[in-house]
């Protein structure tokens, strides 16, 4: 079903804000937050982007889309450059990709119907008359199972899930291809998390959608994906099939990460990996491997040197200097 | 319940049949719905549930800071035998802080942004203890360095938007032991945190509690942090303990069907993808639209005519091991 051609691609696309108010906009500092990250999505597949708050994982997922331009670097949908299209093709192109966020409070409009909100993407794409698009909100409420008189009321008189079955609803209605989900499920409750992961898997096998999961949850993250890709302060650090990463983890910081889950089970209470101090801030990061001051296995190599990011065996790629991919040489030095 | 004691000593903390209720337009709300518990020294209760099953509010009745109009209807709430609910305003006021402790979910809005942390702690001693301001400040170093921050001299001249959301929820944990609380109260205190910095928090709050013995009654939705951390679990819905015994037949023998269904319904670490996750049907109970009888029961794969007729009580149906369900 996962197609060998890249859906969605970005090539050493890098997204730098500027932050406080130099003169005149000079010496600004900037926020590094997307490095040279590149990157490649099949037809059908779902990749899994975890990292923590402020790593570059929903800056990511916007350039994929081009709601943000990226500063360099290029991105592919379906092989054609996103960046170079006209913006009559652009809106085109924007029906085949969407995006759910995680707020289903914040991001539908409180003023509006359901069947307003979801039918929202048919009006601006001139989607059918007037009917057709009544009927097509009406399929698209039944599909991700909302009843029938949902189109008349307003998001106020939802529940969170419900709420985000209706941004489900509203990203599904023009026929895309590519989907973000921007931690679509991390504000939702326990049980009604696993109804919309539920609904996520099952959408997405009917109309073999395209998914770019972008969560903090390990478990979910898992549980939901193909292939993972691990976000460290702009730049992808490893990136593999998802049994790959959780069984035979390679970066330090995919190990730290995976140990700091709490694991349901009173049972097996574990020792684990510390972390000494906090993520570095993206507007000076680190020199060389940008997680090299909280890693237990640094050498002098990892301050100099960024890691590049090489494919071992089995499609498992990794950046660092110390634990490379399987059948990649890793860098000799002393530890410091 | 779970813990034996000598008959003769009352537990360090006891709830009894507290009902906490919110009066609004719409109509009365019971927040906490007849909660009782008891909690040993150096035991850690895992207070667990969904949004607005009422685990926050627990809490807040035992500290006896509910917001209006909200109100402690019922009940006793007794720390070493003494019922809390019948103190003085200001005898209460000496009782958190050295009796019960408290952490909140959002270390961001629970410090005040133009105190230093130093000052905010050194404060938070003077208010229980009747000693110099220098005394107080010393003693704040002091805790800063206790939970882990690092160059506690300088970091307690620093204001709370120059830590992180780590850094800020240790000065918090600082401000809570501060009085040395016999009870710590934690309210999802890792939930607005990453995981790795999570486990890090996690991880001093054990320390702390080995090191003081303290009793903790943890509030939280991760069934993992649960599992890592608590002695004993109380699983709560729609204002309701509904199932309470040691973690471990909580977690491997699990009565109450929503707990059970709870438990299926999260994705854990290494389990096969493509397994569908059992949801549970439904949403989560609006307190003002409750159901009569069993609460959970239009969710319930178990429910049967008799789940509506009457409120089911908490009781002991193993050893140990209570649940709120006719079924089982």
């Amino acid at each position: 079903m996962i197609s060998l051609a890249p859906l969605v691609e970005v090539r050493d696309v890098h997204k730098h804000f500027p932050i406080g108010s130099g003169l005149f906009g000079r010496g600004r500092a900037r926020v590094h937050a997307v490095e040279g990250v590149s990157l490649a999505i099949c037809a059908g597949e779902t990749l899994g982007l975890v990292g923590e708050s402020g790593c570059g994982k929903s800056t990511l997922g916007r350039l994929m889309l081009r709601l943000l331009e990226p500063t360099s670097g290029d991105v592919l949908f379906d092989g054609r450059s996103l960046l170079t299209l006209a913006p009559r093709e652009l809106r085109a192109m924007r029906r085949q990709m969407q995006i759910i966020f995680q707020d289903p409070y914040g991001s539908l409009n409180p003023r509006m119907r359901v069947a307003s909100i979801v039918g929202e993407g048919l009006d601006i794409h001139r989607l059918g008359t007037r009917r057709e698009r009544r009927a097509r909100v009406a399929e698209l409420l039944e599909l991700v199972g909302l009843p029938p008189d949902a189109a008349g009321r307003y998001p106020h008189e939802f529940s969170g899930g419900q709420r985000q079955r209706i941004g489900i609803a509203r990203a599904l209605a023009v026929g895309p291809r590519f989907i973000v989900a921007d931690e679509a499920v991390s504000a939702l409750d326990v049980s009604i998390q696993a109804q919309i992961l539920n609904l996520l898997q099952d959408l997405q096998r009917r109309l073999g959608l395209t998914l770019l999961f972008i969560a903090h949850d390990l478990r979910v993250v898992e549980h939901m994906s193909d292939r993972v890709a691990i976000m460290y302060l702009g730049r992808i650090v490893e990136c593999g099939p998802r049994a790959e990463i959780y069984r035979n983890p390679r970066h330090p910081y995919t190990r730290t990460l995976l140990s700091a889950v709490p694991v349901p089970d009173p049972r097996r209470r574990k020792l684990r990996m510390a972390l000494g101090g906090d993520v570095p801030s993206p507007v000076n990061p680190p020199p060389g491997c940008a997680f090299h001051p909280r890693c237990g296995h640094a050498l002098e190599v990892c301050r100099r040197e960024t890691p590049p990011l090489e494919t071992g065996r089995g499609g498992h790629a990794v950046a660092c200097h110390v634990f490379p991919a399987e059948g990649v040489s890793a860098a000799d030095g002393q530890e410091v | 319940m779970i813990a034996a004691r000598p008959a003769a000593a009352p537990p360090l903390l006891e709830v009894r049949d507290l009902h906490t209720v919110f009066a609004l337009e719409e109509g009365a709300v019971r927040a906490v719905d007849g909660v009782s518990f008891a909690l040993e020294r150096g035991r850690v209760l895992g207070l667990v549930g969904e949004s607005g099953c009422g685990k926050t509010m627990t809490a807040l009745s035992l500290m006896r800071l509910v917001p209006p109009p909200g109100r402690i209807v019922d009940g006793q709430v007794r720390l070493e035998g003494r019922d809390l609910l019948r103190l003085p305003e200001r005898e209460m006021r000496a009782v958190r802080g050295a009796g019960l402790g408290m952490i909140f979910q959002e270390p961001m809005t629970s410090l005040n942004p133009v105190f230093t942390v130093g000052s905010q702690i050194a404060e938070a001693i003077r208010l229980h203890r009747r000693v110099s301001r220098r005394a107080a400040w010393a003693r704040a170093v002091e805790l800063l360095d206790e939970v882990g921050i690092p160059e506690p001299q300088r970091r307690a001249r620093d204001y709370p938007h120059r830590l992180s959301g780590g850094m800020r929820q240790r000065v918090m944990i600082a401000i809570a032991i501060s009085c040395e609380p016999q009870v710590l109260i934690a309210d999802e205190p890792t939930t607005a945190l990453d995981v790795t910095i999570q486990a890090e928090i996690l991880d001093l709050l054990r320390t702390l509690r080995e090191r003081h013995g303290m009793a903790v009654v943890l509030i939280t939705h991760d069934l993992g942090v649960v599992a890592e951390q608590a002695d004993e679990v109380a699983i709560m819905y729609a204002g309701r303990i509904v199932e309470h015994a040691s973690v471990l037949d909580v977690f491997e023998h699990p009565l109450h069907p929503y707990t059970q269904a709870l438990l299926r319904s999260m994705p854990s670490l290494g389990s096969e993808r493509r397994r569908r996750l059992e949801a549970i049907p439904g949403q989560v109970p609006d307190l003002l639209h409750l159901l009569s009888g069993c609460h959970f029961r239009d969710r319930c794969p178990k429910a049967i005519g008799a789940c509506a007729e009457q409120d089911p009580p908490l009781e002991e149906k193993e050893r140990q091991h209570a649940a709120a369900c006719i079924r089982v």
